[in-house]
């Protein structure tokens, strides 16, 4: 009877199922004892009271007398920001190096794969510890802060610099911007669409400027274009007015970007390179301009190469994202740390923070994915 | 190769190599320069852009980093007297056995640097084709039982807690034996996701993508925080082994990955022929598929090695004193010496570079050699 294949597939899952019920019971009953011993509430009954700590950054409106809850929305933005704009310049940075890596240019090929070799053979937590202390260490005292043209002063409590003082006008022109890019997408599907139907060629490029460029200045120049700028000024130990980037988030942007760009220079790298010779070519003996052949023929077959292994450097840079804490970031994780060690509550904690980690990844994936299937070839 | 490399740039190249002249710019070196830094205007503009920058950047940074930096044991009089021009490489000398050994005992510091060398031996002779047989598992074990008994003593010698463990050997250790003990689990992990069985199946699916999608520090947090509230009552297990059994978890996912890769790889023709044979699952996985599926995935485990090997640092966020930790600790508990960080953290970046760099050479020579072996 062993010997059948139905007998053994159910007898090998039973004892699977049954090894990981056991486990799982034994570690729960371990846990529940350990925490009745030491007093400590099992549940997130702890999220609504009071926090009780500062947060330096903040994107949400957060006080010490706000809740636990609260400070995990603003530690969770600033993971979102650092993440976001991270995966911005990382993909900037790395697809500027992978088209450097195949330049004719020796030199600069050189350069470029110098740069790979040595950014990714290091621990991502030495360089954020390096960029940290140079921005903290190296740049002069408040007092003695370097003044860039009036409007910009580095030192060692970070960048500060001028912001346009609040006025309707500017809040407005950056409404407008927004407005401006979905306007210019919409043109731009319209564009398409009438080639497509018509085979008559709308111009995209110019509108789309005039739309995101033009909009914005518009609505600043209508609202009565203010010139009032908000300049830091020096008073007693810290400078007032303006905004400021501080050290920490400018070592971990930094870090993230150009630790990653490293591994993205690489995937653009090997995209372009498995798009087949004579695709140029023939792009070029049907007359396109360089311009078009990049963006019609080469650059859609890289892509389908390129966007699965660029989905998991997001993902890394993302996860990545949680180094903040070494370096004193408040991010997701600094929150999480700072509440463990304040109620105990170290089961929610990280069942929060791996929660949050994995629906960050898996929207990365739906995103990319969904992405992927646009600009798929379609295959006959 | 020129030529193949010039069309995937389709902007600027491709009318550049039209116009060269079939036979390149002549030969020697004059002509190498040409055809590779002047062939064109525009690639002229970038090479002269290029030397501006460089010229720039390249003679005060040698000068910082080799002409007046501070060589050799000398005491901090002289790197405070050169502090703005060079490097204080002094920081090293002063640190070196506090970042190679921690807190390990002074007077015992032999014996982790046997260890070092054992475990880079390990890796060494791992590498090395002529190995690959089944003995290479005695010599892991023998490797791996001489570590834990140079380190923790016992047998005539002096007991080390491992609290006391620190530097080098630890990122070695961590890095190591967690390859070492997540590489079965991952090939389990690999087979459970291709198996037929549903339950078999969902478990390692829901493993795999479950800790593929957290960061390696909320698993380091899980293991210092919660271990204790897991285990009955008064069992305690040390820091370092709670860290160690993380990575390991932690790992076997990538590796489960890297191994399926080379699994799906293997051609469908080999199981039909197993299967054809009578050969009964565990004996076709053992004897046919995975010997293939595995030599397939070597490069992608080495590079989950390379990355083993950086993640472990790590542990520095749960204070454990692996190399980076014992670094950081080195200037960061001494004031005097504080100021010279830069150097410090440069020195332990050389030293991953190294390792790591090494290994991905090795990894892409490995990746070309087996390819070739395969056709």
């Amino acid at each position: 009877m062993f010997r059948s294949e139905r007998v053994r597939s159910i007898l090998y899952q039973a004892l699977l199922l049954a090894g990981v019920i056991g486990l799982g019971w034994y570690l729960v009953s371990n846990t529940l004892h350990n925490l009745e011993t030491r007093q400590i509430q099992v549940g997130f009954a702890f999220l609504s009271r009071e926090a009780g700590f500062e947060i330096a950054e903040k994107h949400i409106a957060y006080e010490a007398s706000d809740s636990y809850l609260r400070a995990f929305l603003v530690g969770l933005a600033n993971t979102l920001v650092v993440a976001a704009l991270g995966i911005f310049f990382a993909t900037i940075i790395g697809t500027l190096i992978g088209i450097a890596r195949l330049s004719s240019n020796w030199l600069l090929a050189k350069l470029a794969s110098a740069y790979v070799e040595v950014m990714r053979n290091v621990p991502l937590l030495l360089q954020l510890f390096v960029w940290y202390g140079i921005f903290t260490e190296l740049l002069p005292p408040v007092k003695e802060s370097i003044e860039v043209g009036g409007w910009l002063f580095v030192s060692q409590r970070g960048f500060r610099f001028a912001w346009p003082a609040e006025h309707v006008a500017w809040s407005a022109a950056g409404w407008a911007f927004l407005a401006g890019i979905v306007l210019a997408w919409l043109w731009r599907g319209h564009a398409r669409r009438t080639q497509i139907a018509t085979g008559r060629q709308l111009p995209v490029g110019w509108p789309s400027l005039a739309l995101v460029l033009g909009l914005p200045i518009a609505a600043w120049a209508v609202l009565g274009a203010p010139t009032q700028f908000d300049v830091p000024e020096l008073s007693g130990f810290d400078f007032q007015g303006g905004r400021v980037i501080s050290p920490e988030f400018t070592a971990l942007l930094l870090g993230l970007s150009t630790y990653t760009a490293a591994f993205i220079a690489e995937v653009v790298r090997a995209g372009i390179l498995a798009v087949d010779k004579g695709q140029g070519e023939a792009a070029m003996a049907l007359g396109l301009t360089p311009g078009q052949r990049l963006r019609l023929i080469t650059l859609p077959q890289a892509l389908r190469v390129i966007i699965p292994p660029m989905t998991s450097q997001y993902l890394n840079l993302a996860k990545n994202s949680s180094l903040a804490v070494a370096i004193g970031y408040p991010d997701l994780v600094a929150v999480a740390n700072t509440t463990m060690n304040q109620t105990g509550q170290a089961i929610e904690a990280i069942a929060i923070l791996m929660a949050v980690y994995l629906s960050i990844s898996l929207s990365i994936s739906l995103f990319m994915n969904w992405y992927n299937d646009r600009v798929r070839l379609v295959e006959r | 190769m020129a030529n193949g490399t010039l069309s995937t740039l389709p902007d600027a190249a491709l009318p550049a190599a039209a116009e060269r002249p079939p036979s390149g710019g002549g030969g020697g070196p004059i002509g190498w320069i040409r055809d590779n830094l002047f062939s064109s205007a525009s690639n002229t503009i970038v090479t002269l852009l290029t030397l501006a920058v460089l010229a720039y950047i390249v003679p005060p940074a040698l000068n910082w980093l080799v002409f007046s930096a501070v060589w050799g044991n000398q005491p901090l009089a002289a790197c405070d007297a050169v502090r703005g021009q060079g490097a204080c490489w002094a920081v090293v000398w002063e640190k070196f056995r506090f970042m190679m050994f921690g807190v390990y005992p002074f007077d015992q510091q032999w014996r982790p640097a046997i260890a070092i060398v054992i475990l880079c031996g390990l890796l060494v002779v791992s590498g090395i084709k002529l190995f690959w047989r089944p003995s290479l598992a005695a010599i892991w074990i023998a490797g791996i039982a001489a570590t834990f008994w140079l380190m923790g003593g016992g047998l005539g010698l002096a007991p080390v807690r491992s609290e006391q463990w620190g530097g080098l050997p630890v990122t070695l250790i961590l890095a190591i034996f967690g390859i070492a003990f997540a590489f079965p689990l991952g090939v389990l992990l690999a087979l459970g996701r291709r198996s037929k069985l549903p339950i078999i199946r969902s478990f390692s699916v829901i493993y795999i993508e479950v800790v593929r999608g957290v960061p390696l520090i909320t698993v380091l947090f899980m293991a210092s925080v919660m271990f204790a509230l897991f285990l009955p009552e008064g069992v305690r297990i040390d820091q370092m082994l709670r860290a160690q059994v993380a990575i390991i978890l932690f790992i076997a996912a990538y590796l489960a990955e890297a191994v399926r890769g080379g699994l799906q790889a293997v051609p469908k023709g080999q199981y039909e022929a197993a299967e054809a044979l009578g050969l009964p699952y565990w004996k076709m996985m053992l004897l046919v598929i995975l010997p293939q599926g595995l030599k397939i995935s070597i490069p992608p485990i080495v590079n989950s090695f390379i990355s083993v090997f950086k993640d472990t640092s790590l542990v520095v966020i749960i204070a454990i004193y692996d190399f980076a930790y014992a670094v950081k600790k080195s200037v960061e508990t001494d004031f005097a010496w504080k100021k010279y960080f830069i150097e410090a953290f440069l020195f332990s970046i050389v030293v991953y570079w190294i390792f790591c760099f090494a290994m991905s050479k090795y990894s892409q020579w490995l990746e070309r050699d087996l390819a070739r072996g395969h056709r």
